[in-house]
């Protein structure tokens, strides 16, 4: 076996050799940098919008969280097909090591963008926030996005640092249900359709609004409760101990 | 073709002839195909994967086995059917003998005609022995009930009758007959290519009524994608006919070699199917594509390349710009890639192919090559759609087609917007 890589090696340098004399080799850096060069060429470290699309930052977001979506991606449960296409032949071993690796970098969040809403908007959100609405069956946010919003290790993101444009387009997602199906059962899309739409909009205003302190909260912290209720997103917390 | 005439004739001295010829043909391919066997253990999963049955059976994303794929074709939508055990919705009720009949004479458990978007002009080359052990591993999954929404085909091809007709002008049905002037491991390969892994669905080109137009790998759009799939006999297409049969076995079941890399649908079905093939099996499989790959030495001598006039000549400046600004760090200054992670552009068929459209897509999407155990972790192509203009993406395009000694036609952005899917 050894011997035939070997053998295999050598002529494929003997074959590239004879094809390729007069160009320079090039160095390409082994290095998982350098193989999601795919993913970096839209998604930095900031939010940025190209010719026609947004592409939302994800340094920095928890690693099981990503993990997720490319997965979503990749098997249609969310849907966006330039993502499908790149993800459409990863083993999940790969793209765990990739979401690994963009949780890990590190992230300056933008300064906050003031919100302008009224006072009692300001207080349906805070509330929505803090307590939710027990009589429509709403969860408060902070119950599984942290005390600080900043989010809960390994699947849930933090609230906060994200700009208006992306919170609206991911509530619509939720709203509408197919483009964003994440798993079922979809706690995200549940709640997102019992909201009204004021409540959507200034939601989607007051959040980038607060300034971003605090850490992604450690999984101890999460509500057993939650963990039995979105079962499937918790279900490969093996790789996340 | 003869011998379905002389079935409907239906003398009795001719049935009994082609009983005893048919019999004596399953026992010779038994013979020659027994040596070939995989360990006894999961041989029917085995050959459900070199079948690539999970690949249409399964919706993304969706349980294996329990269908529900949409199918896009000129003649409608097909959705593929449920082939878990399951009593209601899957083939819990079928024998081996209903499987049988499906695989081999493309006839449904009810004795409808089966539409040829399953595969049965390629399986009717399966032997029955194959043919039983995949349905075995079938009853052995898990039942899944799950009802699949059905066909939307356009009239007038949802009639049996046409359907009929279709089938007696271009199915021919037969398992695989050894040749027996080629080695064993000749005749395995071809059973594998023609047969069970059905590599002339896609690699053919078909005529207006879906029939493939000569049954020999000559290469065709793949119907209802938007990509080519290569001639495997051409060497100006993806003809192996001049490869090592270790560079063909390294491209079939790790996706990728020295010089050449797995794009589209063929990178799923190395992830899918070919990787878990056997080193026996996928050995095979090259020496029966290497002997049927035209060699390029054949057809050197008739290219001629035409002088370049101006205005080409201006416009692939253009395309050579983008070129330095957005590929060359990775294809290198002269195209020639880096081995085993960014193939080549210079030399490279798939590139020069009649047909801009893989490249186009390649160029639009981006992706990579499939992970599979031989290239664990690999590289990839960025998508440009979102980056740069279509005009652009003609531009470089038709530079990549025609530097470092490439030959092919010019591309504009018309050719790159005809080349995004139904689903952009």
């Amino acid at each position: 076996m050894k011997f035939s890589i070997i053998t295999i090696t050598t002529l494929f340098l003997v074959f590239s050799l004879a094809n390729t004399a007069q160009s320079t080799s090039i160095k390409v850096p082994d290095s998982l940098e350098q193989r999601v060069k795919p993913c970096t060429i839209c998604h930095e470290d900031v939010d940025k919008t190209s010719l026609d699309a947004y592409f939302p930052r994800i340094a920095g977001k928890p690693a099981g969280y990503l993990y997720n979506q490319l997965r979503n991606f990749r098997d249609g449960r969310r849907y966006y097909q330039p993502m499908a296409i790149l993800l459409e032949n990863m083993s999940d071993e790969y793209i765990l090591e990739i979401a690994r690796y963009f949780s890990s970098m590190h992230y300056t969040y933008p300064q906050p963008d003031p919100h302008g809403l009224p006072p009692n908007e300001i207080n349906m959100v805070e509330k929505l926030i803090n307590s939710g609405d027990p009589a429509r069956n709403i969860p408060a946010c902070n119950t599984c996005h942290g005390e600080s919003l900043m989010g809960i290790e390994p699947y849930i993101p933090g609230l906060l640092g994200l700009p208006h444009a992306y919170l609206a387009a991911q509530f619509g997602g939720w709203r509408n249900g197919g483009i964003m199906r994440g798993q079922t059962p979809d706690c995200m899309s549940e709640i997102a359709k019992k909201l009204t739409q004021e409540e959507v909009y200034a939601l989607a205003r007051w959040l980038p609004a607060q300034p971003v302190s605090g850490e992604t909260a450690k999984s101890e912290t999460l509500d057993p409760a939650l963990v039995q209720r979105c079962e499937d997103i918790f279900s490969e917390r093996k790789h996340f101990k | 073709m003869k011998r379905l005439f002389l079935r409907f004739i239906g003398s009795r001295q001719t049935f009994l002839f082609i009983a005893c010829s048919l019999l004596l043909t399953l026992l010779t391919t038994n013979l020659a195909l027994a040596d070939f066997t995989e360990p006894q253990s999961q041989q029917g999963e085995y050959l459900a994967l070199a079948g690539n049955c999970k690949g249409c059976h399964t919706t993304l994303g969706g349980k294996p086995y329990a269908g529900g794929r949409k199918l896009q074709t000129p003649f409608g939508e097909f959705v593929t059917p449920n082939i878990t055990p399951d009593i209601e919705t899957g083939i819990g009720q079928w024998s081996k003998e209903d499987f049988w009949q499906a695989m081999h004479h493309g006839k449904a458990k009810d004795g409808r005609y089966l539409y040829p978007v399953f595969p049965y002009i390629e399986y009717t080359k399966v032997t029955r022995q194959d043919s039983d052990k995949i349905f075995d591993y079938l009853r052995s999954l898990p039942p899944v009930a799950q009802a699949n929404p059905p066909h939307k085909i356009d009239p007038p091809y949802d009639n049996q009758f046409l359907l009929f007709l279709w089938r007696t002008w271009y199915f021919e049905e037969g398992v695989y007959k050894p040749d027996s002037s080629k080695s064993e491991e000749w005749n395995r390969g071809a059973y594998l290519v023609q047969g069970l892994g059905h590599c002339t669905a896609c690699h053919t080109s078909r005529n207006v009524w879906g029939a493939s137009q000569d049954g020999e790998l000559q290469g065709g759009e793949i119907m209802g994608t938007f990509w080519y799939a290569p001639s495997l006999i051409s060497p100006l297409e993806a003809g192996m006919g001049d490869w090592p049969i270790e560079t063909v076995v390294e491209l079939l079941s790790t996706g990728i070699t020295n010089h050449a890399v797995t794009s589209g649908p063929m990178a799923t079905i190395v992830r899918e199917s070919l990787q878990h093939l056997s080193a026996a099996d996928m050995r095979a499989m090259a020496v029966y594509l290497q002997s049927i790959g035209k060699k390029e030495i054949d057809i050197k001598k008739t290219r001629k390349i035409p002088p370049m006039p101006e205005a080409v000549r201006q416009y692939l400046a253009k395309g050579e710009l983008i070129y330095e600004k957005h590929c060359q760090d990775c294809h290198g200054e002269s195209g020639q890639g880096v081995s085993n992670i960014y193939p080549p552009l210079a030399g490279n068929r798939s590139v020069t192919l009649t047909s801009p459209l893989n490249t186009i897509r390649s160029v639009l999407y981006g992706g990579y090559p499939p992970s599979t155990a031989g290239n664990k972790r690999p590289y990839g192509m960025p998508p440009y759609q979102h980056i740069i203009h279509d005009t652009e993406i003609a531009q470089v395009v038709s530079y990549i087609r025609n530097a470092w000694g490439n030959l092919g036609s010019l591309v504009n952005q018309f050719d790159v917007d005809d080349s995004r899917g139904y689903e952009y």
